[in-house]
């Protein structure tokens, strides 16, 4: 990759805005942002041409700190505002930097519409199962029987699996990665930022005011992690994934063979969506890492291909031709 | 040519009515072709049910389908159908009583039986039982001449036979009022090219219909309207959508910016978001959004990027996109949004025409945030109101709405050809790095408008948001007196627009007037026929019309003021009164109609009449 501006091998500090970071102190999103900004300079995009669109909520905040075009929008809107941003302009490389209750909740229509468009854009959904900018109530991910401000007696609402809705709404690229795992972060924003089309990456990320440890069984408890890697049997410490006859997918010993070999280009998202339900509760795991990543035809690729073969097809648009077409009477 | 005596009319309204699925607003197109062929100024007024095939031979599955056309200059599509031509007896019942005694109905027998009659609600068979008296009547057996006419044609059904019908109808009126054939016969056969019987059948219908005019003796009369004396120039004939469309188009060629539409599918406002998907020859994005959010979303994600970014949609629809127009407020960021009003509220009628959605779009957003409104007042000028949303849009970065409504959008007029080297040019510029740290909010001193910074120009990298912004920074603050300032900033830089747009000009022909007659958007044809006929009446009358709803001309309190009453006429209860009279403390009195119909030039003159004699 060429570096940034073509002249000047760009540095994390490059990507840093002069705005004082206003999330509190120990909040996971110190890290996500410290890891994009040393990201950046290897992505080989110049500043002007990198543009990070957010909506609403703490993770919302995130383009205000970085030192590239960025627009904080509304609450769940920043994939629709990608999307005509990034079809009008697909020169640019556009990222959305979203949160559980803003990609999941206000905004799920427009994400699953811009995975199943397969908009080049990169989402990164900071997954902390909680509101924190409105202060404690519970999110879409939150867990059945979560007490928060607003479910004082415990959460009755299902939580989402956001992997599983990415997988659903077909997205071609699906990856998971923690706030503090600085390699595992770089690993996947390497592979989302290469892919062309949607990606969709959840990083999960700890609210330390209102959902504190959240996520401590695999953010602390490193064994607990399963990372996914092309190629290789999936596994983790002394257990393995293996699949029934079935179909559906088991816990082993790793010592009994016949593993699973991850291959995150399969078409059939099946096995994607099946590791996606993977959990600390139903595997005492959690699988990190890309689940999926196949071509797909890009959305503005195929909207500008139109307009071209329209334009070869027909010539360049005649406003004066335009306007005259149809019946026309002349009066002397 | 007919060989029967001709006699010579100064202008007719025709109203063809059928089942919506008779193809009555094909039969209404067609004959307006060829009117305007003929050089009469002409105006339409199609008016279907939201359903798209309502049972048939039920009242709400009545398409109508009315074009008025005279040898003079006209501004409605009429008040009242000299003739009605209805396809079976839910239309007669529909559209009986809008005919005037003495006024003629061509009826299609075949379509009269005990069923129709009882679908239709009526009692007893309305050309037996004498209630069609005060009327001339043509009996005409429609569907069983055309059935007739269509024998052994091969591949054509009976059904398909039957459903020619409305190119009977078409034949027959066409003679009638001899209007020219060609077109028709053309237009055939190029819509149903792929099946050439049916080009045959419906050709052959079309000349019965024809036929029967010239040789049944139930037609004993012909008529001629000569064509209108219309400016020179090159003329077609365009709906309130097509130029709306049209003027998206040349808007963003006359601003040299890339246009892109984020639409959803809403009646009346679809068929925009259709043509232009079928423009792509001019470089147009269409974007069918998930919703109407996402569409006026992706619509500022373009604006942001460099587009002329556009949404277009009705009240329903507009309403959701109000959180988003607040953004590009606060973005300061160039928008046009098209509101194609119906009647409301909720879902209320979506074929019918309201104007009542201009205090939702002044006013319903939160916080405050001014945004400059203009509306559409003819089909033809939906193309310059486009081209002008857009101008201003662009030069002061700021959303625009463009009204229309359900009468404009699907009605149609004459429109000369404009030249396309006249149109005005809009173009802006973006911002370049000069050097010096970018300040986003930095304002040209005249317009207050911000720069247009695009992502792509180095040097100029910032950050825009919806949370309040420092001045000429952009920075986030909460500064008490910053938000004092911005918050009068944003309204200075829309009121300032009334400096850049002409002032109101007022009709006033006498110049003694004591009354002024005041409108805005689509009811500009029927107030100013009102007018015409009030001041034929003696009736010392002025007339003003409105384009501009935000900001409003610099001389509209003046105009006010110099008439002792004003009479405000309005398809809802009074906004744009209950705004004159809070803006300028006059005594505006409203006339009021929300039937989902257009006022009509007589109910208008009557009401000036009333108005004139109380001052």
């Amino acid at each position: 990759m060429s570096p940034g501006n073509g002249l000047v091998q760009l540095t994390a500090k490059d990507f840093r805005s002069d705005q004082e970071v206003r999330w509190c102190p120990g909040c996971g999103d110190y890290a996500i942002l410290a890891g994009v900004q040393s990201f950046l300079p290897e992505l080989g995009v110049s500043r002007e041409n990198l543009v990070f669109v957010s909506g609403i909520g703490c993770a919302a905040r995130f383009p205000y700190y970085l030192q590239v075009y960025g627009m904080h929008s509304i609450h769940g809107r920043a994939p629709a505002i990608a999307t005509g941003l990034a079809t009008s302009r697909p020169d640019l490389s556009v990222w959305v930097v979203t949160g559980d209750g803003d990609a999941l909740s206000i905004g799920g229509n427009h994400l699953i519409h811009a995975l199943r468009r397969n908009v080049d854009i990169t989402i990164l959904l900071f997954n902390n199962r909680i509101y924190g900018l409105t202060k404690g109530q519970y999110s879409p991910t939150s867990e059945l029987g979560k007490v928060t401000k607003s479910t004082p007696l415990g959460s009755v609402d299902q939580p989402f699996n956001p992997l599983s809705i990415a997988i659903g709404a077909e997205a071609t690229f699906v990856a998971r990665a923690i706030d503090t795992d600085k390699q595992g972060t770089a690993e996947v924003l390497r592979a989302a930022a290469a892919h062309r089309g949607a990606a969709f990456v959840e990083i999960l990320q700890n609210c330390n005011i209102y959902n504190d440890g959240a996520f401590d069984v695999v953010r602390d408890e490193k064994d607990n992690r399963l990372y996914l890697r092309a190629g290789e049997e999936i596994r983790w410490g002394e257990k393995g994934v293996r699949m029934r006859p079935d179909g559906t997918l088991e816990i082993v010993d790793a010592s009994v063979g016949g593993l699973l070999r991850h291959d995150p280009l399969r078409d059939d998202p099946g096995l994607a969506f099946a590791l996606a339900r993977l959990t600390w509760e139903t595997a005492g795991a959690v699988p990190l890492g890309v689940f999926r990543s196949v071509p797909r035809p890009v959305y503005e690729d195929l909207v500008h291909e139109q307009v071209r073969a329209t334009v070869e097809q027909r010539g360049q648009g005649d406003l004066q031709a335009l306007l005259r077409g149809g019946d026309t009477w002349t009066i002397a | 040519m007919s060989t029967k005596r001709v006699e010579n009319l100064e202008g007719v309204i025709i109203r063809f009515a059928g089942d919506s699925g008779d193809g009555m607003q094909l039969t209404g197109d067609r004959f307006t072709s060829e009117t305007a062929m003929l050089g009469n100024d002409l105006a339409t007024f199609p008016d279907f049910p939201a359903e798209i095939r309502a049972p048939a031979g039920s009242l709400p599955g009545v398409s109508g389908f009315q074009v008025h056309f005279a040898d003079h200059d006209i501004l409605t599509a009429g008040d009242r159908p000299d003739v009605l031509v209805a396809m079976n007896p839910a239309a007669l019942r529909a559209n009986v009583r809008d005919v005037p005694k003495g006024g003629t109905i061509i009826v299609d027998t075949d379509a009269f039986s005990d069923r129709t009659l009882q679908k239709a609600g009526y009692p007893a068979n309305p050309l037996e039982d004498g209630t069609l008296g005060d009327y001339h009547l043509h009996e005409v057996a429609l569907t069983s001449m055309t059935v007739g006419a269509l024998k052994g044609i091969e591949g054509v059904t009976p059904r398909e036979a039957e459903r020619s019908k409305n190119f009977f109808a078409l034949g027959l009126m066409s003679w009638l009022y001899h209007r020219p054939t060609d077109g028709t016969i053309d237009f055939i056969s190029k819509k149903f090219a792929k099946r050439p019987e049916i080009v045959e059948a419906n050709t052959r219908a079309f000349r019965a219909g024809w036929n029967y005019g010239e040789t049944s003796e139930d037609f004993a009369v012909s008529y001629e309207v000569a064509p209108a004396p219309l400016k020179p120039g090159t003329y077609r004939q365009i709906t309130g959508n097509a130029a709306l469309s049209y003027g998206l188009i040349a808007a963003a060629q006359l601003a040299r910016l890339p246009l892109f539409l984020g639409a959803y599918p809403i009646t009346p406002a679809s068929s925009i978001l259709e043509d232009l998907a079928g423009r792509k020859e001019f470089g147009v994005v269409t974007f069918q959004a998930e919703d109407e959010i996402a569409a006026v979303g992706a619509a500022v994600g373009a604006a942001f990027g460099g587009a002329l970014g556009v949404t277009a949609s009705a009240g329903p629809g507009v309403v959701l996109k109000a959180e988003t127009v607040g953004l590009a407020i606060a973005l300061e960021l160039p928008l046009v949004i098209l509101d194609i009003q119906r009647a409301g509220p909720s879902t209320g009628m979506p074929t019918k025409p309201e104007q009542a959605d201009l205090l939702m779009v002044l006013f319903g957003r939160n916080g405050e945030s001014p945004v400059p409104v203009i509306a559409a007042s003819t089909p033809s000028q939906c193309f310059d109101a486009a081209i002008e949303a857009a101008r201003i849009a662009l030069k002061y970065r700021t959303p625009v709405y463009l009204l229309s409504d359900a009468y404009l959008a699907n009605g149609s007029e004459p429109w000369p050809i404009p030249d396309v080297s006249e149109l005005p040019d809009i173009s802006t510029t973006f911002a370049e790095a000069n050097g010096e740290p970018f300040e986003p909010y930095r304002r040209d001193p005249d317009t207050l408008a911000r720069p247009w910074a695009i992502p792509g120009t180095p040097g100029l990298e910032h950050r825009i948001g919806g949370l309040e912004k420092a001045d000429v920074t952009g920075a986030i603050s909460y500064d008490a007196d910053n938000h004092d300032l911005m918050v009068r900033l944003r309204a200075q830089k829309v009121a300032g627009i009334a400096a850049d747009i002409p002032e109101l000009s007022v009709d006033d022909p006498d110049g003694d007037a004591d009354l002024l007659v005041i409108g805005w958007g689509s009811t500009y044809g029927p107030i100013t026929a009102g007018v015409r006929r009030a001041r034929r009446e003696g009736i010392s009358v002025a007339q003003a019309h409105l384009q501009y709803l935000n900001p409003l001309p610099r001389n509209t309190g003046d105009v006010l003021r110099r008439y002792r009453r004003v009479l405000v006429p309005e398809m809802n209860l009074g906004q744009l009164a209950m705004l004159l009279r809070a803006e300028f403390l006059v005594d505006a009195v409203s006339y009021t109609k929300v039937r989902g119909r257009p006022l009509t030039a007589r109910e208008l003159e009557e009401a000036i009449a009333t108005m004139a004699v109380a001052a």
